[in-house]
């Protein structure tokens, strides 16, 4: 009976209602065990002396001071970039909305990379939304409930996502294999152009992701002579094992079916002055 | 035993196996995940020694299904694992209640690891499951877990009144 129950859970749709309405019952469980951690950041926060404090004040205020300056020319690329999409005629950006959200908990599979955040239907969450920390790509929602949801990370063993170089816009497939700090790139051919250090961003492809999130940096390239592709790894940039609030992405579902905008979150400022 | 002692052994058993799921799903850092005993079938094993007449196969399988719906699994993962400990318990509990305590922790890796080689299996209908032997850790764990979860429980049954028999 219970393998009935499997095979009917994963080959047909039957179980879904039911799974999603009693999934409401596991959220306490998560939540109860998020009190711990809960009550040690709490304590970290009462209980801080006040000279580390105001160290973090200052360390925030300079940050702050950078970004803002970033920001200034945000604007004038923000309004370059525009001008240059109406000059080619290309479709109207894409606005994206942002919600923060906590993570609440980790699935306990050890094979799968799955996390529990305290957002669900409830508050407009679908699946495949994109999930990112402050740098960069975490996941996307594989399943929502009611007050929760659940984000498989981009390095569980069956994610795989579209990236593209930074650099040059070359266009690979990034594929998680298991491992929390590693990505594959798979089908990379020994002439394309791709080096260690470079910065892989979403693509776009794929229509889940909305285009230019940073992804991972490469890590490794392995030439071997006997195999028909490159072997390149990448570590990825968000803090997948220590962030504990993250933002989820809403991108209206009309813009992101023309793949094309800017993202606020990943342009850089390559020559200087806008 | 009349209802009322029943109800009330009822009360504790579902007690213990909420504390077993808080458990199972609390948040370990990745690389410890394999490190974590299966509370749950610990549980399981335990109950099916303690009251054979009362915690069987059935039970395991409504404990199963509630697992699979708290950690978010396929529907009937838990349930197919914990249905095969339980049967073997249901089995053996004659002899396990007159084991050593070592040779009980020997029994409960046989047990848990029959419920790692079951979810192992099970798992691999949906998705990855474990290429290596690693699958089994926990079923370690859960043997050396073993006598520090016999103490406590036995603790929790002889201070609630539920009565072995």
């Amino acid at each position: 009976m219970a393998l009935v129950l499997i095979l009917l859970g994963n080959y047909t749709s039957v179980l879904d209602p039911i799974r999603s309405k009693l999934g409401v019952v596991s959220t306490p469980f998560y939540w109860v065990t998020n009190i711990p951690s809960r009550v040690s950041d709490w304590a970290s926060e009462r209980f801080a002396s006040k000279a580390k404090v105001l160290e973090e004040n200052a360390k925030l205020r300079e940050e702050l001071l950078i970004h803002k300056r970033r920001l200034q020319q945000m604007a004038s690329i923000y309004a370059e970039n525009i001008h240059l999409q109406q000059l080619m005629n290309s479709s109207e950006t894409l606005k994206e909305r942002v919600a923060v959200t906590e993570l609440t908990g980790v699935s306990p599979d050890p094979l799968a990379h799955v996390v529990i955040i305290d957002k669900g239907s409830n508050h407009g969450v679908y699946v495949g939304q994109p999930l990112v920390d402050a740098d960069g790509l975490m996941g996307q929602v594989i399943e929502v409930l009611p007050f929760s949801s659940r984000v498989m990370l981009i390095t569980d063993s069956s994610h795989a996502l579209s990236v593209q170089v930074n650099r040059n816009g070359v266009r690979t497939i990034a594929e998680g294999v298991g491992d929390l700090y590693t990505l594959e790139l798979r089908y990379v051919s020994s002439t394309v152009d791709i080096e260690e250090g470079d910065l892989l961003e979403t693509s776009g492809l794929g229509q889940r992701f909305p285009r230019g999130y940073p992804v991972a940096v490469v890590d490794s390239i392995v030439h071997d002579p006997g195999k028909p592709f490159v072997r390149v790894t990448a570590r990825p940039l968000a803090q997948l094992d220590r962030s504990r609030h993250a933002l989820l992405v809403f991108v209206d579902s009309a813009a992101s079916a023309t793949p094309s905008g800017v993202e606020a979150a990943s342009v850089e400022s390559p020559k200087g002055e806008g | 035993m009349n209802i009322e002692t029943q109800t009330h052994n009822y009360t504790v058993v579902v007690l213990s196996f909420v504390v077993a799921m808080c458990l199972s799903v609390y948040p370990l850092p990745d690389s410890w995940q394999w490190f974590r005993p299966e509370f749950v079938a610990l549980l399981v094993i335990y109950w099916v020694t303690a009251l054979p007449h009362q915690v069987g196969i059935l039970t395991a399988f409504i404990v199963g299904l509630a697992q699979d719906i708290v950690e978010l699994s396929v529907i009937g993962l838990h349930a197919l694992c914990l249905v095969a400990v339980a049967y073997f318990c249901v089995l053996s509990y004659q002899r396990i209640r007159s084991y050593a305590l070592w040779q009980q922790s020997l029994w409960v890796f046989v047990l848990t690891g029959i419920h790692q080689v079951f979810w192992n299996w099970a798992q691999s209908f949906s998705g990855p499951n474990s290429d290596s032997l690693m699958f089994l850790t926990p079923a370690l764990v859960s043997a050396v877990m073993w006598p520090v979860i016999l103490i406590v429980m036995e603790w929790v049954r002889i201070r609630t009144h539920v009565r072995q028999y």
